[in-house]
């Protein structure tokens, strides 16, 4: 058995983990920090994000522009306090990261470059090229290097998280390259491991994205909020589920249906293309139910259009675009449109966080996508995520750092447990019976999430996809890990993968069948209208005893009262 | 086409074999898509690295047919078959050359990423700024496309010398000691500079040009390392002269 100790341990190493391990490490450079992830850093999620990261850096644009915005784009349901936090410190985070190296985009006289995106309205989509995700992990990969206190564990699966007396006091964890058992003890645990969108079989996440933090925060009894909010971006790429950047909107490309017409005129008049993507999404596929989309083996897509905006453009603005259509649909966006529709994207959901990012259990803090503060609310804008990471992972490492500076000692553990999940981990998973597979269940939940959990959602689909759910879970105890030699074993680590998505499934399809109402992402064709007397409340999800139970809390208003939201 | 051979070096460096597959193919289908459709659907067990499937994580380069690629983003119909059994076009897959080997498509990246670390691949700054680095389109093009390298390791598995020589500070390493050297915001490049000068450092490379042949990115990193030549010879000089380590005046 491996065993390490540090003061705080960072769960997730995206955008949001390297963040706040810089900022606990500069706030106290004393302190052990443990930053823990099941790929090598540089392999996170954060890696794909594309288009931008919004900041108020220029004359013409404010902070309460773009707190309005978000709140809008919200559909009212983010916390408002938040929000005005959130935008106030993202411009240094955006400086942050140009002394530390990252190759902003620049404009001629050689300050950092904006670009627009959907449902701001200012051009406040801070880019390097259309790789900006994948700069920014770069960057802070690279500047998290420079700092001694910092120990990395790369390739570490982790299955439990220990919390005794209301207190967190360890994980558990496999080493993936030597299938050893791991404990990591600590004061502090960040959980920043990101979504869940490898519920969804269209989708534009990676293959890691499986919901693991949401998943253990669940068994170990931490709050999740908002969960039913799933977002679809409107463009993923056909039929891989490829993200294709807002950005390539913001550029200026078009989205066309077959008979050649930017449809986004009908349902977003003033915005268009650049309408928030829960907006352009369902806009996209009441052209395709209408019969106005195109059809093809892999099914239905719509065209976007950049060829008007030149080759110049597209390889200076979009070249990680024009790559993708090249090696992958064998298509040069200069010549021919790109197949595309709406993909999973985001979880606006996640561990229920305040401000500070602590969650209700004593030691345990969330950034990232995987936290809920709310900022987005029930959807969120486009350039907002990789923002909401850099600032929240910054606020989390630094609060984590005051948090544990005042603990004298790393609380024990409780030693039953952790022979109990040891058990577990090394028998449960290699009994032999049935006969399902990994790869037969995933299949069967993605696409019923898919296609009953989607853009559209109705009483029926979202009742019966919690009943194959169920069925699935039942299921899951016939699965076995064929595969007995520990050393990199990716049929146990899918394994419980695949574990952790059949547990968040649930809970985002009971947050979704409670609430009846059409807010943001969360559309019911049965509930088709915005319900701000009885709904503007933040969805909470506590498993007790194996049973999960919902509550609600209030949405914090400061200054901006619901009103409809046209675009 | 409509299935191909996977011919995939399978085990552990103490026992391993070839195994076969037949994996169903059509347009667009990538090398990746195959592996995926294998441990799904024909053997749990295989094991290989794999995340975003849109060549920018760097998780699945691997040996294609003896040349390291990254399998997300190569189609199977673009690959030259290593041969054919039964009339049926045979792709052979293995781990990428020159890393320890751990099992099946899976190596050991440590030693890669130490060597990236060693060369101080982020910005020295004497001082913290207060507001914006102010860099042009042209300084930033100094060193943009040296920026793009996504650590799949593929250059190393390509260059004679790192498969040779495991003290080899490697292409991917040397690019990034050049990439920071030439932003125009860094003030740290005689400390990379000292390490790179090492004779394991960029003298070490012969300029066979191989790793940018392997690069997806089109990173480049053999120009890199002959620009990073000509600095670490003015570093040397300096050095000389000076009499001190650091090369400063």
């Amino acid at each position: 058995m491996e065993i390490h100790k540090a003061d705080i341990i960072i769960l997730g190493a995206g955008l949001a983990g390297l963040r706040a391990a810089i900022s606990a490490a500069e706030t106290n450079k004393n302190l052990k920090i443990a930053v823990v992830s099941k790929v090598f850093f540089l392999r996170s999620h954060s890696t794909a994000a594309e288009g931008g990261t919004a900041a108020v850096l220029y004359e013409g644009d404010s902070y309460d522009l773009h707190a309005y915005d978000t709140i809008k784009g919200s559909d009212y349901l983010a916390d408002q306090d938040a929000v005005e936090i959130f935008v106030r410190t993202m411009p240094k985070e955006v400086l942050d990261l140009d002394h530390w190296g990252c190759p902003w985009s620049r404009l001629p006289d050689g300050r950092i470059a904006q670009r627009p995106f959907g449902g701001h309205s200012f051009p406040r989509a801070t880019y390097a090229a259309d790789r900006t995700g994948f700069h920014a992990l770069h960057t802070l990969y690279e500047r998290m290097l420079i700092y001694e206190n910092i120990e990395r564990f790369q390739e570490y699966f982790v299955t439990s998280i220990m919390i005794d007396n209301g207190t967190f006091t360890g994980l558990t964890a496999m080493n993936m390259k030597t299938g050893e058992y791991v404990i990591f003890q600590g004061k502090a645990l960040i959980i920043a491991a990101g979504g869940l969108g490898r519920l969804y079989s269209f989708t534009t996440y990676s293959h890691t994205v499986t919901g693991d933090g949401a998943a253990m925060a669940l068994r170990a009894g931490l709050p999740l909020e908002d969960m039913e909010f799933i977002q679809f971006h409107p463009t993923g790429l056909v039929p891989s589920g490829i993200l294709i950047t807002e950005g390539a909107r913001g550029e200026g490309g078009y989205l066309l249906n077959k008979d050649g017409d930017r449809f986004m005129k009908k349902y977003a008049p003033q915005k268009m293309e650049l309408a928030p993507r829960d907006v352009v999404s369902r806009s996209i596929m009441w052209e395709i139910l209408e019969g106005r989309g195109y059809s093809g083996p892999w099914g239905p897509y719509v065209y976007l259009d950049l060829r008007h905006l030149g080759d110049e453009k597209i390889k200076e603005r979009l070249p990680a675009i024009r790559d993708i259509a090249i090696k992958f649909n064998n298509i040069n966006p200069k010549d021919e449109p790109i197949p595309v529709r709406p993909a999973a994207h985001y979880t606006m959901g996640g561990i229920q966080v305040g401000n500070d990012t602590m969650s209700p259990v004593k030691g345990i803090f969330a950034s990232g996508e995987a936290s809920c503060v709310s900022i987005h609310g029930a959807n969120r804008l486009g350039s907002n995520s990789t923002a909401e990471c850099l600032v929240f992972g910054d606020i989390s490492g630094r609060n984590a750092a005051l948090y544990v500076e005042k603990i004298q000692n790393i609380p024990d553990l409780n030693m039953d447990k952790v022979k109990e999940e040891e058990n577990w981990l090394y028998k449960e998973p290699f009994k032999e019976r049935g006969s399902e597979s990994v790869a037969t269940l995933r299949r069967e939940l993605q696409n019923t999430m898919q296609e009953k959990v989607g853009i559209f959602r109705n009483e029926k689909d979202l009742t019966d996809a919690l009943k194959i759910i169920k069925d699935l879970q039942k299921r899951f105890d016939n699965v076995y890990v064929e595969d007995k030699n520990m050393y990199y074993n990716t049929n146990l680590m899918t394994y419980f993968e695949l574990r952790n998505l059949l547990e968040v499934a649930e809970v985002v399809v009971l947050g979704a069948i409670a609430r009846k109402e059409s807010r943001g992402a969360h559309y019911r064709t049965d509930y088709p209208k915005r319900d701000d007397v009885n709904w503007m409340k933040h969805t909470i999800a506590i498993k007790r005893a194996g049973k999960i139970e919902l509550s609600y809390i209030p949405v914090r208003v400061t200054k901006w009262q619901p009103e409809e939201r046209k675009y | 086409m409509d299935k191909v051979i996977f011919k995939i070096k399978r085990g552990t460096p103490e026992e391993w074999q070839y195994v076969e597959y037949e994996v169903p193919v059509e347009k667009g289908t990538t090398i990746l898509d195959g592996l995926y459709y294998i441990r799904d659907n024909i053997d749990h067990t295989l094991s290989f690295r794999a995340s975003c499937r849109m060549e920018v994580c760097g998780s699945c380069a691997m040996m294609v047919n003896n040349f390291p690629r990254t399998t997300c983003s190569t189609q199977i119909e673009n690959v030259k078959p290593d041969g054919t059994k039964n009339g049926i076009k045979v792709i052979k897959l293995e781990p990428l050359s020159g890393y320890p080997w751990i099992r099946d498509l899976v190596v050991d990246f440590d030693d890669f990423f130490k060597k990236h670390e060693s060369v101080k691949p982020y910005i020295i700054r004497k001082e913290t700024p207060e507001g914006q680095l102010l860099q042009s389109p042209e300084q930033l093009a100094k060193f943009k496309q040296l920026t793009l390298c996504i650590k799949c390791g593929a250059c190393v598995a390509a260059c004679p010398i790192s498969n040779s020589d495991p003290l080899y500070l490697g292409p991917a390493a040397l690019a990034a000691a050049y990439r920071f050297n030439a932003d125009s915001r860094d003030e740290g490049k005689n400390k990379r500079l000292a390490v790179v000068s090492d004779p394991e450092g960029c003298w070490r490379c012969h300029f066979s040009a191989e790793c940018s042949e392997a690069c997806p990115k089109d990173v480049d990193p053999a120009s890199a390392i002959q620009k990073l030549k000509v600095q670490a010879a003015v570093f040397e000089f300096k050095r000389i002269f000076t009499g001190r380590k650091d090369g400063e005046k």
